[in-house]
């Protein structure tokens, strides 16, 4: 007898259900109004997610590549400068290491800059030697990347020892920033759409008011009155959710062109990464939430001022 | 298996609808509540199906103290209370099936089941054949018992009716009244509020009536 009330609870959990869709499907304009604005809204933090990730992958490959420029005095010999290099190379915390002579970097010099005549007035050559310097990757702590160029900067024949660390630093304070606006951002239009299900569901307890009233008059619990509201509420989070998905998809195949271009113009490995699948069970899921909770305010708010009369 | 005991009921305008009205009714009798209309008939049917509270006083249905009965069980009262009204109360989006299912449904009953009871209230009320019309599509006499099958297809040892006549011509009228009377005879206590003295005066069953919120 349980086992068949329990089957029975399913089953009409089930018709409610489809019927919830069946009346969803039967104003296909409002509908699609309506789960439309809350896909919007939804895509749009989503949207920002994704780019915010992308921007900390980049860096995090770069993280990767922060290297030390120890500027040498001017006077160091070649010979000293390379025994210097090979000595620091034996360094636990260092992984590789470039010499380059105060003649190499003049040439280097003259190739990016363009400016030849103007360097041959100069009367001697006024760049230093340099080592650069890789740090092993497991010291990408910055303590740890503080103590190996403290140690460099006390070295004698050492000017300058300096960590190419300041703009990355930037970049993350950036993302930082925007990891907080994306999150305001997303608690404020997950607010819109639960505003936007708790009046769509309000109005469509007013259009029903008599319904409600006669289920109340042949024994209609408060449960059952709220039931068809509340999955009415979950499928149009649902399809929002959907829909969110599938604004994200197709925007990002529409800019994955151009950025992925972009990307190996900087010889980068870098490719959009869209979190696709993530995205798909995380949206429809916040959706239906969304939708639920709204729904469930919004009847709260009303099923007990409709009582028969 | 109605007990009213010293029953006032003071509306919020400070209209005395009902002032100490006792009275009782046996289990499986069948009565008319009559008077004119302001004399409190439709108040008094209201306390019984508890759309409304007494403001004093005792309301008992069917051993059970209504004054006393939390607002989250009166769903569950309310399933054992057959309820008819003047204006029908139908859903008008849907079927006539539906609109008789829907107690049934409303108290978790199978398909199944649903089914062979909905099917038994229309054949009793003589309306088996109109199951899929939409109730727009009925005469008033046939809404009228629609009304009734969607009352007395979850059994309900009370049923209610408040002025179920009110609309008919005189002979779907007296048919309605035979069906109540149907229902009487197979136990079921029947309660009727009606002005249409002619016709109540032509069958035999007792008639309470009342004037200005008592019994006159």
């Amino acid at each position: 007898m349980l086992k068949l009330n329990i089957h029975n609870y399913f089953l009409r959990h089930l018709q409610v259900m489809l019927y919830s869709l069946g009346q969803l499907w039967r104003t296909p304009a409002a509908t699609t109004m309506t789960v439309l604005v809350i896909g919007i809204a939804l895509a749009l933090p989503a949207g920002l997610y994704v780019l915010l990730k992308n921007v900390e992958q980049v860096s995090s490959q770069w993280d990767e590549a922060s290297q030390i420029s120890l500027f040498l005095h001017h006077n160091t010999p070649d010979q000293r400068g390379k025994q210097l290099a090979e000595q620091l190379l034996t360094w636990p915390d260092i992984n590789a290491v470039h010499y380059q002579s105060a003649k190499d970097s003049l040439a280097e010099f003259r190739d990016l800059s363009g400016l030849d005549s103007l360097l041959d007035t100069l009367p001697d050559n006024p760049l230093p030697p340099v080592i650069i310097i890789q740090p092993e990757a497991s010291q990408h702590e910055n303590e740890a990347l503080q103590s190996l160029l403290d140690r460099l900067q006390n070295m004698q024949e050492v000017e300058l020892a300096k960590l190419d660390m300041e703009w990355l630093q930037r970049l993350r304070s950036i993302n930082e920033a925007g990891e907080r606006g994306i999150s305001i951002l997303a608690i404020l239009l997950s607010l819109s759409v639960l505003l936007v299900i708790g009046n769509t569901i309000r109005l469509a307890i007013l259009n029903r008011q008599t319904e409600i009233r006669v289920i109340k008059l042949v024994g209609g619990t408060n449960a059952f009155v709220r039931r068809p509201f509340l999955y009415t509420g979950f499928w149009y989070g649902l399809l929002g959710g959907a829909i969110a998905w599938l604004t994200l998809l197709l925007t990002l195949l529409f800019v994955s062109g151009p950025v992925n271009r972009l990307a190996s113009l900087y010889d980068s490995q870098f490719t959009l990464n869209w979190l696709g699948g993530q995205m798909f069970i995380a949206l429809p899921l916040f959706g239906l939430v969304l939708g639920v909770l709204g729904a469930w305010l919004a009847v709260g708010r009303h099923l007990n001022d409709i009582e028969p009369t | 298996m109605i007990r009213f005991s010293e029953v006032y009921k003071r509306y919020p305008n400070q209209h005395e609808a009902l002032s100490g009205l006792s009275f009782e009714l046996e289990k499986g009798e069948m009565a008319f509540l009559t008077g004119h209309s302001g004399a409190g008939k439709s108040t008094l049917l209201k306390l019984i199906a508890l759309i409304e509270r007494s403001s004093h006083g005792q309301v008992w249905v069917n051993n059970q103290n209504l004054t006393r009965l939390p607002k989250w069980k009166i769903p569950y009262y309310r399933r054992k209370i057959g309820l008819v009204f003047q204006d029908h109360n139908l859903l008008h989006d849907r079927t006539v099936f539906d609109n008789v299912a829907l107690p049934l449904i409303i108290a978790g009953e199978n398909h199944r089941e649903i089914g062979r009871r909905v099917r038994a209230a229309l054949d009793k009320v003589g309306l088996l054949g109109k199951e899929r019309s939409l109730p727009i599509a009925l005469s008033g006499g046939e809404q009228q018992r629609v009304g009734i099958a969607r009352a007395v297809v979850n059994r309900p040892p009370v049923l209610l009716a408040d002025e179920p006549t009110g609309n008919l011509d005189p002979d779907l009228s007296r048919e309605i009244m035979f069906l109540f009377e149907q229902f009487n005879q197979v136990g079921v206590t029947v309660f009727i509020a009606s002005h249409d003295l002619e016709l109540i005066n032509s069958m035999s069953h007792r008639q309470i009536t009342l004037h200005q919120g008592r019994l006159a």
